[in-house]
């Protein structure tokens, strides 16, 4: 079967897609996005986390078919999807999630007018958790990041000052095999420090 | 070696080089794994590619009666179905030491899951599906699955015709490998004893449970060799494996270190490398495996399970007066690395205390069961686990505080190892006992403290909602342990690095090459750090890790910071020196200080030890480039001898003392650990924050032995319960706690910059802390890992 749906901001249409083929595996070998990682394919570890309209699932546990017309994030467009999220004036405070249509109105800008006007050096290239997460040394193998990473930044989006509780609730679902998770805790908490700073600096 | 090691703040602290090696340098992959580009083993991708699976046995002791794949291959999308029968050469089996495992099963299947046949196909599914239609009929064989059942008499013989150079030391052939350690005279000490204490104790089968998949890509080359890129932690372990089995020469199977996704030894054994190379050469066709978490369960061997009975005795004064022990360690169907993990059991199961008289004896069993081998920690984990308890049984005995009792006995730099071994370096084992006591205990009751009512979060059971604070109590628990660095027993444990020193845009740049398996460890990101102090510059790329450089080793024992890190300094000292030939050859004559002085590379130039610069290093290069391949070697260590054990045996040891808190809801049996303290001696932090995160890592993984990580083979089938993350539990982030890190840096002599390999110390001594917590907590004797609700409950 052909399913046609967005991801990270672009029309994508797979072809052949045989009928129990997963989001997952649409993602990383029809459409060579394979930052989201395949290490348990059960549901169980997280590491294939995206967002479908908004809403972090497991890729492994959704059957390619579910997401036609639907707007797929991964990790790949997570640095754009956090920009444009910003530029709006994102969420503050509080939960709030993506909504539905909100989620749908979302297009990434493509990575290769960056590339030609020659601004992607200027722009940062990676969104606040990224960064945190480089910056807090909680990527080691970096098999689970790209999970870690979805969940985490959606985390902040509906709650941009989570206590460690919150945080622990939020990425209890996806597993760590390397860093024992404590600066997995900074780095999520290093992104919300710095997304304060700079709320509260605007609000000066 | 020793004797060379420079200081290194003479390099780092005049701020000219940066990021050299003290400081907590970024990884440089780090912007490449959070935007989901870095290319792990798994996604690896060629046009026109092939889609390889692994049939594997359904039982776990059979003889094959036939295989029929005729079905499987007309297939429409399958391009090759292989058994044993369409193997190239002679070679059929392999192994790490003892070349025993077959590519493909012949004849016998020997466990649950040995790989039977090997399907090529367009898709990933059609490979599975076509899998499925290969008949095979089994004759199935009784199990032998403890060592009762392995040694009775007449018990199946799991490897008939055992020819390995160990087969001459076993009392059965169903023995890998048995090493006694005798010193002393254990049972005359053990009449000075006032209390002694003795017990048995069972470690469960623990899984590395590494997040990457096992998964590669093959790709045949013109020339009728192979391009393999795959994930392991040894490459030239993994190429002189492969070839033969191809029947083709080491060149001619190009090896490439693609992204590995954790390995904590799950990868020292190889898993699908022939398969994918059998499958692509027969082909034609590149040929990607990827296995799914139930086949990675079959796919790699596992900590080897263990029963250990010890006992211990002291004087009423708290002095330990002898010890006698005997560890049984299941080693499954294949041998892998039981020989080595029986060699680090038997000579580190004193653990780091004086103790002048034991008896000691340490086996590794051939079994059905599934095959063991390396895993963090390797032997002397489970040591750790039965001779901590037994010191918290003697300090309660003696009315001693376990702390005091354990700082007591502590071994000191200097104090002989149950093998006669001295040990040479600073060895802290009652100071870093002491600074993890010292450490600022967790609030009581935290669940009460985060506002109106108890945070059930923060609770045993958790979001279950299960307790609101009635029926938990606390308990504190202590553990060290002592684990040696890199291989041991006279292995020649040496490794390369390839140093390229040139002017690039006016620049002077270093390019690192090894051969050395990246797992997550943050071994480049040391390299790097190591270039930049070396030779004074800035920019340093590190060459991807292939078989076109000289062995590295392995990933492994700790070892890899130590060798590979101590080669690439080596390589580097010699291009720092060649710098300055040519630096004297071009202007010797302008400079004094040329010749008479000290001189280093910093900044990018040539300086005097003083400060004072002689050259930029672009214009002593200019348009030439510097480029050594050295090997490099530490001290070399002995075998042990095979009958009393003695010999010095190990390069270095790693200490590390935990402190746990839990708390226990004794009406369910639910364990939430608090806090996990540790303090560790590192000899010197090449990067604080990598050391901080090695540590915390290995200390979880100690954890979830603990209270919920298990294997569970069946034993009356031998086959495994629970292959996959539903059913084998890893701990999660809210399974962890705050895990406070103390690292203590006492430069070993003997070391590159005085540093200790430390990826495994903080393993040890986790579990039997939790343990000991849990013990403390309830008032159970809990012999056995992990603790699961129905031992706490009694039901």
């Amino acid at each position: 079967m052909r399913v046609t749906f967005t991801v990270n901001g672009r029309r994508q249409e797979a072809d052949d897609v045989w009928e129990g083929e997963s989001l997952l595996y649409v993602l990383r070998e029809r459409m060579g996005l394979p930052g989201s990682k395949n290490a348990c394919e059960q549901g169980e570890c997280g590491s294939c986390t995206v967002r479908l309209d908004g809403v972090p699932v497991c890729s492994c546990l959704v059957a390619a078919g579910q997401v036609e017309g639907r707007d797929v994030v991964t990790v790949e467009g997570l640095a754009d999807f956090a920009r444009q999220r910003a530029e709006q004036g994102g969420c503050a405070g509080g939960v709030c999630g993506t909504g539905l249509d909100e989620a749908k109105r979302w297009a990434a800008k493509p990575a290769s007018a960056d590339a030609q006007s020659g601004e992607k050096a200027e722009l940062s290239p990676l969104s606040p958790i990224q960064q945190a997460f480089i910056d807090a040394g909680a990527v080691q193998c970096g098999f689970c990041t790209p999970g870690l990473l979805v969940a985490a930044d959606e985390l902040l989006e509906r709650n941009d000052s989570p206590s460690d509780a919150d945080i622990r609730e939020a990425l209890s679902g996806n597993l760590c095999r390397c860093t024992g998770y404590e600066k997995i805790l900074d780095a999520v908490r290093l992104a919300a420090a710095r997304g304060e700073s700079h709320t509260s600096g605007q609000g000066a | 070696m020793a004797g060379v090691t420079r200081t290194p703040t003479h390099l780092t602290q005049g701020g000219k080089t940066r990021a050299g090696i003290g400081e907590s340098t970024l990884r440089p992959d780090g912007t490449l794994k959070v935007t989901g580009e870095f290319a792990y083993s798994s996604d690896m991708w060629h046009e026109d590619m092939l889609w390889g699976f692994t049939l594997r046995s359904t039982v776990a002791h059979a003889e094959i009666l036939s295989i029929d794949t005729a079905e499987a291959l007309a297939t429409p999308g399958v391009y090759a179905v292989l058994t044993y029968d369409d193997l190239p050469t002679g070679v059929k089996n392999y192994g790490l030491e003892i070349q025993d495992t077959p590519v493909l099963a012949h004849g016998k299947v020997r466990h649950h899951g040995e790989p039977v046949a090997l399907v090529a196909a367009d898709h990933p599914e059609t490979a599975r599906r076509a899998a499925a239609k290969i008949r095979i009929e089994y004759r199935e064989l009784p199990v032998v699955t403890d060592e009762a059942s392995a040694t009775a008499e007449g018990a199946p013989l799991i490897h008939e015709n055992r020819t390995d150079h160990h087969i001459g030391h076993v009392p059965h052939p169903n023995i890998v490998h048995r090493q006694p350690i005798i010193r002393g005279n254990a049972d005359e000490a053990a009449k000075r004893a006032d209390v002694i204490v003795s017990g048995e104790y069972v470690f469960g089968m623990q899984d590395q449970a590494f997040l990457g998949p096992e998964s590669g890509l093959a790709v045949p080359g013109e020339d009728g060799g192979v391009d393999l890129y795959v994930a392991t932690q040894w490459l030239h372990s993994d190429l002189r494996q492969i070839a033969p089995v191809l029947g083709l020469p080491e060149e001619k199977v190009r090896m490439t270190l693609s992204g590995v996704g954790g390995a904590f030894g799950g990868r020292e054994d190889l898993s699908m490398q022939i398969h994918a190379c059998l499958l692509a050469l027969r082909t034609g066709k590149p040929v990607k495996i990827v296995y799914n978490r139930f086949e990675s369960f079959f796919g790699h061997v596992h900590r080897h399970p263990a029963r250990l009975w010890y006992e211990h005795g002291a004087t009423k004064d708290g002095k330990l007066t002898h010890m006698k022990c005997r560890i049984v360690l299941d080693g499954g169907a294949y041998a892998s690395a039981s020989p080595a993990v029986v060699g680090n059991a038997s000579s580190l199961s004193v653990g780091p205390y004086v103790v002048d008289d034991v008896d000691i004896e340490a086996i590794a069993l051939y079994s059905n069961n599934p095959p063991c081998g390396a895993m963090r920690g390797f032997g002397a984990v489970q040591a750790c686990f039965a001779y901590e308890a037994q010191m918290d049984k003697l300090a309660a005995k003696l009315g001693l505080d376990p702390v005091a009792f354990r700082q007591l006995n502590a071994m000191e730099q200097g104090t002989l190892l149950p093998t006669g071994q001295p040990v040479d370096s600073p060895a802290p084992v009652a100071e870093l006992l002491r600074r993890v006591k010292a450490m600022p205990l967790p609030p009581e009751q935290q669940w009460l403290t985060a506002g109106a009512g108890a945070d059930v979060r923060a609770l045993p059971g958790g979001l279950s909602n299960t307790t609101h604070g009635e029926g938990v109590v606390r308990g504190i628990g202590y553990a060290v342990g002592i684990k040696n660095v890199g291989f041991s027993e006279g292995f020649d444990d040496y490794s390369t690095a390839r140093v390229r020193m040139e002017v690039i845009g006016g620049e002077p740049v270093a390019t690192v090459h090894t051969a050395m398996a990246e797992v997550g460890q943050g071994g480049i990101t040391v390299h790097a750090q190591i270039a930049r102090t070396e030779l004074g510059v800035q920019q340093v790329t590190i060459h991807p890790a292939d078989t076109q450089v000289g062995s590295a080793g392995s990933t492994s024992a700790s070892r890899q910071t130590y060798v590979t890190g101590g080669a690439v300094k080596h390589c580097c000292e010699a291009v720092r020196e060649k710098v300055l030939q040519k630096g004297r050859a071009k202007f010797g004559t302008y400079h004094p200080a040329w010749a008479t002085a000290e001189l280093l590379l910093e900044g990018g130039k040539v300086t005097t030890d003083g400060g004072e610069v002689l050259a930029d290093i672009a214009d002593v290069l200019q348009d030439e480039a510097i480029d050594l391949e050295l090997e490099w070697r530490h001290r070399p260590t002995e075998a042990f001898d095979l009958h009393t054990g003695q010999g010095n045996g190990h390069v270095q040891y790693s200490f590390a003392a935990h402190r746990a808190v839990v708390e226990v809801d004794t009406e369910l049996g639910l364990v939430k650990v608090i806090e996990l303290a540790v303090a560790q001696d590192v000899g010197k932090a090449l990067n604080p924050l990598s050391v901080v995160g090695q540590i915390q890592g290995g200390t979880t993984q100690g954890l979830g032995v603990a209270v919920m990580e298990e294997i569970i083979v069946d034993p009356k089938t031998a086959k495994v319960r629970n292959p996959s993350f539903t059913d084998y539990l890893i701990p999660t982030i809210l399974d962890t706690p705050t895990i406070p890190v103390d690292v203590l840096e006492l430069a070993d002599e003997h070391a590159p910059y005085g540093l200790r390999g430390i990826g495994e110390a903080p393993t040890l001594s986790s579990t039997p802390a939790v343990l000991a917590a849990i013990r403390n907590a309830t008032g159970l004797e809990l012999n056995k890992t992990p603790v699961r609700p129905e031992h706490l409950t009694g039901t």
